[in-house]
């Protein structure tokens, strides 16, 4: 026990030590995050415990962040909205600079970003992890004002979207029809409206059991549809209708005020409550700094995550394209970690580190019933794209197994607090 | 005290290289196994905890010979060699 404290305080001098000509260049490398969710807050955190002498700010808008993650569990009244919002002040007292301001735009050449507040950042290394845009107007007739009706509750910004659903499934009468709009692939968590659609049948069955859900999807198949199909057939057996798109699944169009899911063939769907996930691209900030292809997302080199068209920029989150990795909190986390031991080596003049990265995917489908996703992703020997370690990962067993459902449910709520802890605290 | 001038030299030059990799390695861990891998809730602590066992334990979840619910499918995606840095690594964390 005695060695215990000077061991530590030499653990912080030694950098100081060990080469002062290149830690003091290094000192004044700068690391801008722009970004506070799962792949910027996760970012900035582990670039201040692992990189000293990395100095990082983090540009975020927004003063308090409420988690996609767990919002369908305040769908079904699970959890508050107070319980998934987290803050800022554990990474200010990690040494991030935070800067609550919006990124207007990058000058990818001069290394610049310009804040709505006027101010002007320069930086050595970018992490931009700005997360999805709407595509407002790709269903014709859902545009903000629309969503105002038929919430989206896919971006939750402060809460307010995934209040207002929540909110709306309160005031339905028993025996109304919850409708969704699911969008194709790519989009944010694959497997998020199937844990949707399971929590609003937890909170329908409890609260008002005469009522159905019909899932309208733009997809003829998705993520842990089996594991997803036998728990709604054993909880919620006659409550959800799920329509692939090869069955006319596909929403085209909506009229938000008369509440109208109109699909691609014309078919009508009256409903008393409305989701619409439209389909989403990378935000606007990576689209106006020309970082996205014609596909909306934005194409990154499969080792360091930089841009594949403006050097010194490391995409991570949502935005990007990840191969066979799904949009997802985890990937954002492990991604993140990755960019940033990218950016600290180039910044030394090493080469960036071997990279392995890791997902794991719980989905709520009841009460004590919790179902997950793994997988764990390299980059092929020649870099030039990511792929899934053989005989790896892969979906929860299927069949009656309560007690791994029990426990996976345990272990998702381990998995937030956990991964909330690793980007904030 | 007459031990510190061999850790200055050791640690001097082993721990930056230490610090960048067998951290990654672990990283994807302390996303379930919280803090440091401290441990949360369900899911077991790793911090302190014996490397053998680990790498054991690990490599029984790979053979499929130990009950798991997500660790079998966790721990055939790993090399040896990651296994055992990211073993050595919560070995060193503090309990």
């Amino acid at each position: 026990m005695t060695h215990t404290l000077p061991r530590r305080a030499l653990l912080t001098a030694v950098p100081l030590l060990a080469a002062p000509g290149v830690l003091h260049a290094q000192a004044q490398a700068r690391l801008l995050v722009i970004g506070g969710g799962f792949g910027g807050a996760s970012a900035a955190n582990f670039a201040r415990r692992t990189y000293p002498w990395l100095d990082v700010t983090l540009i975020e808008p927004k003063t308090r962040f409420v988690t996609c993650p767990y919002g369908n569990l305040v769908l079904a009244g699970a959890r508050q909205i107070g319980q998934i919002t987290h803050g800022y002040d554990g990474l200010r007292a990690r040494g991030v600079r935070v800067v609550h301001d919006w990124a207007a735009g990058i000058d990818p050449a001069q290394r610049r970003v310009r804040l709505a507040g006027g101010e002007t950042l320069t930086y050595d290394r970018l992490i931009l992890s700005p997360g999805i845009a709407l595509r407002w107007g790709a269903i014709e007739g859902y545009d903000e004002a629309a969503a105002e009706h038929m919430p989206h509750a896919w971006v939750p910004g402060d809460g307010a979207q995934t209040l207002l659903l929540r909110r709306q499934l309160e005031e339905m009468p028993d025996g109304g029809v919850v409708g969704l709009a699911i969008p194709g692939n790519p989009f944010r968590c694959p497997p998020g409206p199937y844990e949707r659609i399971s929590m609003i049948a937890s909170y329908l069955k409890r609260h008002k059991p005469r009522s159905k859900i019909l899932a309208l999807d733009a997809k003829d198949a998705f993520s842990k549809q089996g594991l997803f199909q036998d728990a709604w057939a054993a909880l919620y057996p006659g409550m959800i209708e799920w329509v692939p798109a090869n069955r006319d699944g596909r929403v085209t169009r909506v009229d938000a005020r008369a509440r109208v899911l109109e699909t691609e063939f014309g078919t009508r769907h009256s409903v008393a409550v409305a989701n619409v996930i439209p389909p989403q691209s990378a935000a606007r900030i990576a689209i106006e700094a020309g970082l996205a292809d014609n596909s909306g997302w934005v194409p990154v080199n499969p080792r360091t995550f930089e841009s594949r068209v403006a050097p010194g920029i490391h995409v991570v989150g949502d935005a990007n394209i990840p191969g066979p990795m799904p949009k997802s909190g985890y990937v954002a986390n492990s991604t993140a970690k990755q960019a940033v031991a990218s950016a600290a080596a180039l910044l030394r003049g090493e080469a960036p580190p071997e990279a392995l990265y890791f997902n794991t995917c719980y989905s709520y489908v009841g009460e004590e019933y919790g179902i997950s996703i793994v997988g764990i992703y390299r980059p092929n020997a020649e870099g030039t794209a990511i792929a899934e370690v053989p005989n790896s990962g892969g979906v929860s067993p299927r069949g009656s197994l309560p007690e791994q459902r029990r426990l996976e449910a345990l272990h998702a709520d381990a998995w937030y607090e956990s991964i909330t802890k690793d980007m904030f605290a | 005290m007459r031990f510190m001038p061999v850790l200055l030299c050791s640690l001097g030059f082993a721990l930056p290289h230490a610090q960048a990799q067998a951290p990654l390695a672990a990283q994807g861990c302390i996303g379930c196994h919280g803090p440091n891998g401290a441990g949360m809730a369900s899911v077991p602590g790793l911090a302190g905890r014996d490397q053998a066992e680990m790498v054991a334990q690990m490599n029984a979840f790979r053979a499929n010979e130990r009950p798991a619910t997500i660790m079998g499918r966790v721990a055939r995606g790993y090399s040896e060699a990651e296994i055992m840095a990211s073993a050595a690594y919560f070995a060193r964390q503090p309990r």
